[in-house]
């Protein structure tokens, strides 16, 4: 039986898509099958971050309406044989998601995955609070900035109360990944620091991944930042989250903090 | 004679519509008022000082019963201002007045205290045995451990409100006596919601938009910059904020 993770935060535009897609290939990297799932329905971006927006057929919609089976909507990674891609509809609206339609879905999935991703559209309307519903585990996707920090906190909110977990009375398992931060910036107080953002959520973090132009560069070539240069700094941030999600303990690093100038190390322990 | 008429100060009569909560009593009665106990053990004071109208349409009815139904709710702190419905003989002077033509407003829903509450509260007053005599009450409280989430309201009206933890911005507590937060207090902090002018509010560090006490409040341009950040407590003296350091 597969995991399901949900990456959420709240606000748009923080990373949960590009978030989605990079660990989803990193995972599948290992070997690992994953499925990463759209719930953006009628915003959707996933299949242009992976690079299937060529390929999309059917859709979340098609298969929650009965209209094609989950096989047929499946896209796989041309890169990564066990990496697929199952898109949302762009052309029809939110409310085509039913709650039993996606529980049949994400429970198909979870039997043949060893990682279902649900990528959670922003706000906390239906297709957020679909995407959480059966999730066992949650990653909020949080920059370092106040209104990102308060809309993650009403989403750590929802996912202790809306989920079927929290529903059955079990804690949800909730990671924070901090993205696009600037460790400059954060020293001169144009930014959050970490510590701030920690103390405001006090969930553990999953990583840190820095403000980087291989990112931007990496949705517009259509690959995960994971596939399209592994060495890259971000890549290796999401390489490390990855395997801190299948439960390794590795000290977590600020990226762009000047280490070994007094052979000070920060080393933060994720929980 | 006609001095009396000419009186250069009549007295002032105006119309003035209000909101009033409207019961509407089941048969048979006893089965109803238990009903109504349990929903009021769950948000103890909700009727407290609300205009509450008695709509018996339809309802078969004599007078001595219906003045024993006042009675019987006026024990439970249930005050009938007017009875909607009621035949014209029922009505007498030992029963309150006859209302007509009220409109229909929305449903009001009777804030529960959350399960986790009443939890805490079994917990907090073990079983008072209900036939013992009226014996001293521990006052109640809700004790939270964990952080209160943007968007969260923890309404808890019976008593003190504890968080072990942090009250994020755009979280609320409204509690009936004071609130305690052992954490950066980010949110709103309303105590002694119910009228309470003795009720306080302390916090580890001030972070506050906005702090209210008996329904006197302050945003947070009000607190002006000193207190921030600070280890404070917050209490009423008249109708004016007076606030401590608790370093």
């Amino acid at each position: 039986m597969g995991k399901v993770i949900v990456v959420t935060s709240g606000k748009g535009g923080v990373g949960k898509t590009t978030s989605s897609a990079a660990l989803g290939a990193a995972l599948a990297h290992d070997g690992d099958k994953v499925v990463v799932v759209d719930f953006d329905v009628g915003l959707r971006n996933l299949d242009l971050i992976m690079g299937a927006e060529r390929r999309v057929v059917y859709d979340l919609v098609n298969v929650i309406q009965g209209e094609a089976k989950l096989t047929q909507a499946l896209i796989r990674d041309k890169r990564l044989e066990t990496l697929y891609l199952l898109p949302a509809s762009q052309t029809r609206d939110k409310d085509n998601l039913t709650a039993e339609g996606v529980e049949k879905v994400i429970t198909a999935l979870k039997s043949v995955f060893d990682w279902v991703i649900c990528d959670s559209p922003a706000g906390i309307e239906r297709g957020a609070t679909l995407a959480m519903r059966h999730a066992d585990i949650a990653i909020v996707v949080t920059n370092p900035e106040v209104s990102s920090v308060r809309d993650s906190d009403r989403i750590i909110g929802l996912l202790d109360s809306k989920t079927l977990k929290a529903e059955n009375g079990e804690r949800m398992e909730k990671h924070l990944l901090l993205t696009r931060y600037d460790h400059a910036r954060a020293e001169r107080g144009d930014m959050l620091k970490v510590d701030d953002v920690l103390e405001i959520l006090s969930i553990p973090l999953l990583g840190i991944i820095p403000e980087s132009m291989e990112v931007l560069r990496a949705s517009n070539l259509g690959a995960p930042v994971t596939l399209a240069d592994e060495r890259s700094v971000p890549a290796v941030a999401y390489f490390q989250a990855a395997r801190r999600l299948k439960g390794e303990d590795l000290p977590i690093t600020i990226p762009g903090e000047r280490r070994g100038f007094f052979g000070k190390m920060f080393g933060r322990k994720a929980a | 004679m006609t001095s009396v008429l000419t009186q250069p100060r009549p007295i002032r009569l105006k119309g003035r519509s209000f909101l009033a909560l409207s019961l509407s009593p089941e048969l048979p009665f006893a089965d109803w008022l238990a009903r109504l106990d349990d929903l009021a053990s769950r948000s103890t004071g909700f009727f407290m000082r609300r205009p509450v109208v008695l709509d018996i349409t339809g309802i078969e009815i004599d007078r001595a019963q219906l003045r024993d139904l006042v009675e019987q709710l006026a024990t439970r702190q249930v005050r009938i201002m007017g009875i909607e419905g009621a035949r014209p003989s029922l009505l007498d002077a030992s029963v309150p007045p006859a209302m007509a033509d009220g409109r229909t407003t929305s449903d009001i829903e009777v804030p529960v205290v959350a399960e986790a509450v009443t939890a805490t509260r079994a917990a907090a007053v073990p079983d008072a045995a209900p036939s013992a005599a009226p014996s001293v009450k521990a006052v109640p409280s809700l004790i939270v451990t964990e952080p209160v989430r943007s968007g969260q309201s923890l309404v808890f009206i019976e008593g003190d409100v504890t968080i072990v933890g942090s009250v994020a911005s755009g979280a609320e507590i409204i509690a009936g006596g004071s609130i305690h937060v052992y954490g950066t207090l980010r949110g709103r902090a309303l105590a002694g919601a119910m009228g309470n002018a003795t009720a306080r509010i302390f916090c580890r560090k001030l972070e506050a938009e906005l702090l209210s006490i008996d329904g006197y409040y302050k945003t947070a341009e009000d607190l002006g910059p000193e207190l921030r950040g600070k280890a404070v407590q917050f209490w009423l003296e008249g109708d004016t904020f007076k606030s401590g350091s608790l370093a």
